[in-house]
């Protein structure tokens, strides 16, 4: 191989066909670009702040500012913070399990797939409001939290992971029947890869859905220790900074907690990293995420 | 015992694929399949290798026996690399890279297929098959896109292998069987009959 092969080869790799799509995800990795975007939307916020001129309607970046640390002092907001996180991740967790095995069930036979579908269906153009109301009458309001984001992110998982399974290449399948690939090798060399960036995404969407009715769980629920219940109380006694204070945390938390997952799916497994398959899902995902509005 | 296809036929729908086919495979040797696209030799292969069935007909003597096929597609994995592809057929890596080697693709062993080219990837395809330890050989159109150098040698990697187990080749490029094959089957309509038998040198 010539030193010219080599170093073109090194660039495919590094600048992966994936990564010419330009995105916001994709833009956001040049390190220096968010200072200037983050910037802008201040001084907007600062602007509106001016224009809107009280202080009841909207807060202006500082006050949020000072809330916050002013929040991050107390023990019991980590509490509620810690709780929260607890309860969402529960429900996600769980969604993510329950929804896997029941799309590889539902995939494997057709006939449970008939009452599964119209289940999921049900589940997805009901709205939020009704489940949690619904919730309450059944449950305590901590479990409420957990249940709301099961039934959410379950039919995202569902659906991605049966297409995921639907869309494994019968020729690769053929293949591995000719050359008598074991069953463990197929799940592990054909199955898992083709399967994997239809979970990514499903992971993805599913987490940043989970955030949103969690804390809109939370809010209707109101269970001791809640970041939820927190935003709730700031309504009501009108603390415009700090409600904005707890929604800043709740997007951070949920960010964070997005980006860690995408890292953690980006440096497991080679055969996903190389194949930039998960790239391009977490980018799909993140648009997706970004496009989504919890109902 | 050899194998021995009487009397088979297929068709999808209406359309009949082929009617009435026999041939005998040698107990090794190439067996060369010629004619034009639609003609039924991808199916014919995929029927020797238990991927599709045939509505009438038998075939004897392929019970219990190994395939190894070269597919028209190559078939790779695409997140496992030019060895791994390989070694998950081979299952030992003195001998992936043995093949590698005979391939001439030592240097791309950890290329994944998306980083190489068509050629390439048509030869791992090929290696794959010739190493896998089987009692039957399908190759469909295995040199396509080869040049001249790298089809002659794998043209000896082919016939070295057909010393030992009957090798059936589907080809349109008719100088490639005659120099290959020891028997061809031509597609004539409905069916394929044979139009040359000659023993190899």
């Amino acid at each position: 191989m010539t030193e010219n092969q080599k170093k073109t080869r090194i660039n495919a790799r590094k600048y992966g066909k994936v990564r010419h799509i330009p995105s916001p995800a994709n833009t956001s990795r040049t390190h220096w670009y968010w200072i200037p975007v983050a910037l802008f939307w201040l001084i907007l916020w600062q602007l509106l702040y001016m224009f809107v001129h009280q202080d009841l309607l909207l807060a202006s970046p500082l006050q949020v500012l000072e809330s916050l640390s002013l929040l991050c002092l107390q023990a019991d907001f980590w509490l509620a913070a810690l709780y929260s996180l607890l309860r969402i991740e529960a429900g996600f967790l769980l969604a993510v399990v329950c929804g896997t095995l029941l799309a590889v069930l539902t995939s494997g036979v057709g006939w449970i797939n008939h009452f599964v579908y119209p289940a999921i269906s049900a589940i997805r153009s009901t709205p939020i409001a009704s489940f949690i109301i619904l919730a309450l009458v059944w449950m305590s309001s901590s479990k409420v939290v957990i249940f709301i984001v099961f039934l959410m992110v379950l039919p995202i998982v569902w659906t991605n992971v049966t297409e995921g399974i639907s869309k494994i290449d019968p020729q690769l399948l053929e293949m591995a029947a000719v050359f008598e690939l074991s069953r463990r090798q197929i799940f592990r060399v054909i199955d898992i890869p083709s399967v994997s960036p239809f979970f990514v995404t499903a992971a993805t969407t599913g987490l940043g859905l989970a955030w949103k009715a969690g804390i809109a769980a939370e809010v209707l629920s109101t269970p001791a220790d809640s970041l939820g219940g927190r935003l709730y109380e700031a309504k009501i006694y009108l603390e415009t900074p700090e409600l904005l204070a707890y929604t800043v945390v709740i997007i951070v938390l949920s960010l964070l907690l997005e980006k860690g997952m995408v890292f953690v799916f980006r440096n497991t497994g080679s055969y996903f990293r190389h194949h930039g398959r998960t790239e391009l899902a977490a980018d799909t995902l993140s648009q997706n995420r970004n496009g989504g509005t919890a109902r | 015992m050899s194998i021995r296809v009487d009397h088979i036929s297929k068709s999808y729908k209406d359309k009949i694929v082929f009617d009435d086919f026999s041939m005998d495979l040698p107990a090794h040797g190439i067996v060369g399949l010629s004619g034009p696209s639609g003609c039924g030799k991808t199916t014919f292969l995929h029927i020797l290798a238990g991927l599709i069935a045939f509505d009438s007909g038998s075939i004897t003597g392929i019970s219990g026996k190994r395939t190894g096929v070269v597919f028209q597609e190559d078939r790779l994995l695409p997140w496992l690399t030019a060895a791994e592809n390989l070694d998950l057929v081979i299952k030992n890596q003195a001998k992936t890279t043995k093949w590698l080697e005979e391939i001439q693709l030592s240097d791309y062993s950890d290329y994944y297929p998306s980083e190489m080219s068509g050629g390439m990837k048509r030869r791992i395809s090929l290696a794959r098959a010739l190493a896998f330890d089987c009692d039957l050989l399908l190759m469909d159109e295995p040199f396509q896109g080869l040049d001249d150098v790298l089809k002659d040698n794998m043209h000896k990697l082919v016939l070295r292998e057909a010393q030992s187990k009957p090798v059936l080749l589907v080809s349109h490029d008719s100088s490639e069987l005659s120099e290959l094959a020891d028997q061809i089957y031509q597609a004539d309509g409905k069916s394929f009959s044979l139009v040359n038998y000659h023993e190899n040198d």
